[in-house]
């Protein structure tokens, strides 16, 4: 059991953590912790509890035993009135978006800043700076229902970065897209790790996506997502954590990924 | 289909209540609480206020014209044929107004707003609203409730007014009643009590239809099915609960006036 003080250097931490469903186990005993900057990889089949882990990190489920901190908060132990200041510094993109259906474009976006009732000038401006950061400035007046599932979850994107979080939470960004639009959604994610540095947790099936996001960085000059070349010396802060029933057997970067020995690991890579 | 054992379906039952008891208190407990959602209230006002006012109507005014009707036969019996002002006017506004509309709301809003909230559950908005930083009761629950509350309260004074002007039409054109006499006894006989009764039941009427309405929403699990089964249950639920408290409603009322026998 990890047994760390939640100090500035890291900006997740789970400490044995369990949660149950009735009479289903989804999460045994799981800890880890994310550094300030760093990008988590929560990889494993369907139903290993990683998006579990995504709303516990929220404080949206309670853990029945353990320990969460986010940002130095006690997520586990606040109240759910006394999140609400917590989840304004944390960013989350679902799965499929969860997108305000009756709401435009703009006003998805802007919903946190109209929460904060930041001026409406403002908002706007922020609104089409999140907007053009995910290519997607012309949707400003559509609804969800008239974007394709991509442009949904670019939206989703756009609206999570929009108030700057320090943490981001990203529940399988790219699950049942495109290859291509699943490389552009990647690229974005990278762009925010590297040009914003935000930590982030990331939860995907798809291992390419994961790959892709530990061997290349975002170039600010060309404005491109480029591979990492040997001896460059950039590094990606991206690890991986691949889950098993309710466990973690694995925490580490892409190249002890790579060397690992154990049976389960190198048939889920193969 | 799994079988639960009687100690399971009572612990979820109990459960359930507890959920709903604590919702219900929140809603109310969120009106000292900013941020309050005035914008949200002013839509929900409208969309069960003035949405609701064409069926509102049409039910109290048949309602009014059929007891008008329907007692005309028995107090023409008794030679009481000029009494039919009163007893329409006291089944109104004792009775039949605030339940025929709170019936009437349950079905249009109570459902309206487990389908919605229910929808926006399953598909992941509400956890959305709560990792942007907003409270769902606040937002969603407190206004519809507030909105229910006041708009029931006017939707039961107009469906009485209405239902008084059917029974009046019927006793005019069929019974040949004097209109004078309608409305002189209409009025005449309505005391404190009957106004009081008529004025409390609304209001909690409508505290239930959207406490009920917002807990069968808000509790929705399995897709739109389970959507569907929410809005069927927040109906039945609703509509039961109603008739159920009409009666102690009455009774404490009648207490409360010391015409309880």
């Amino acid at each position: 059991m990890s047994t760390a003080a939640p100090g500035a250097e890291f900006t997740v931490v789970f400490e044995d953590v369990h949660l149950a469903f009735e009479r289903n186990q989804v999460l045994r005993g799981i800890s880890f912790r994310l550094e300030r900057g760093e990008t988590k990889i929560l990889l494993g089949i369907a139903g290993s509890g990683k998006s579990t882990i995504l709303k516990l990190a929220l404080g949206l489920l309670k853990p029945d035993q353990g320990r969460i901190t986010v940002l130095g908060e006690p997520v586990s132990a606040m109240r759910e009135e006394d999140l609400f200041d917590l989840r304004r510094r944390v960013g989350i993109v679902f799965q499929e978006s969860a997108l305000f259906d009756s709401l435009t474009v703009r006003d998805n976006v802007a919903y946190r800043l109209r929460e904060e009732k930041v001026p409406e000038h403002e908002i706007e401006e922020k609104v089409r700076e999140a907007l053009r950061f995910v290519e997607l400035e012309h949707t400003l007046d559509k609804v969800p229902s008239e974007l394709s599932g991509g442009m949904r979850r670019r939206v989703g994107i756009a609206r999570a970065i929009i108030s700057r979080p320090e943490v981001l939470l990203y529940d399988s960004p790219t699950g049942g897209l495109d290859p291509i639009t699943s490389t552009r959604i990647i690229e974005l994610v990278v762009k925010q790790r590297d040009v914003q540095k935000t930590s982030a947790l990331l939860v995907t099936h798809r291992l390419q996506d994961a790959f892709m996001m530990a061997s290349h960085y975002f170039d600010v000059h060309s404005n491109a997502m480029l591979p990492v070349t040997c001896g460059s010396g950039i590094d990606t802060h991206t690890s991986f954590l691949l889950m098993r029933d309710g466990k973690i057997i694995f925490d580490g970067s892409a190249p002890e990924l790579g060397q690992s020995t154990d049976e389960y690991i190198r048939e889920y890579f193969s | 289909m799994e079988l639960l054992s009687p100690i399971e379906i009572v612990k979820s039952n109990v459960s359930a209540v507890q959920d709903y008891w604590l919702l219900a208190m929140r809603s109310l407990s969120n009106l000292w609480r900013k941020p309050r959602y005035l914008a949200d209230f002013l839509i929900q006002a409208d969309s069960i206020g003035v949405g609701s006012l064409p069926i509102v109507v049409l039910t109290g005014f048949f309602t009014g014209a059929v007891l008008a009707l329907q007692s005309s036969a028995t107090l023409a019996k008794f030679g009481s044929l000029a009494l039919t002002g009163q007893l329409v006017s006291l089944s109104m506004v004792r009775e039949l107004g605030p339940v025929l509309t709170s019936l009437m709301v349950t079905g249009r809003n109570s459902s309206g707003m487990a389908s919605e909230l229910g929808s926006m559950k399953v598909t992941e908005q509400i956890d959305a609203m709560r990792a942007l930083g907003t409270d769902p009761t606040k937002k969603l629950v407190t206004p519809r409730v507030v909105a229910t509350v006041i708009m029931m309260f006017f939707l039961t004074i107009i469906s009485n007014l209405v239902g008084l002007t059917g029974g009046w039409v019927v006793s005019r054109v069929m019974l040949g009643l004097d209109s004078n006499q309608y409305w002189s006894q209409a009025y005449q006989n309505l005391h404190a009590e009957d106004v009081t009764m008529g004025l409390v039941k609304p209001v909690i009427f409508g505290f239930i239809i959207a406490t009920i309405g917002c807990y069968y929403g808000l509790s929705t699990k399995g897709g739109t099915q389970g959507v569907g089964r929410s809005t069927t249950q927040a109906v039945v639920a609703a509509s039961v609960i109603i008739l159920v408290l009409d009666f102690f409603v009455t009774r404490a009322i009648m207490l409360w006036f010391g015409s309880a026998i």
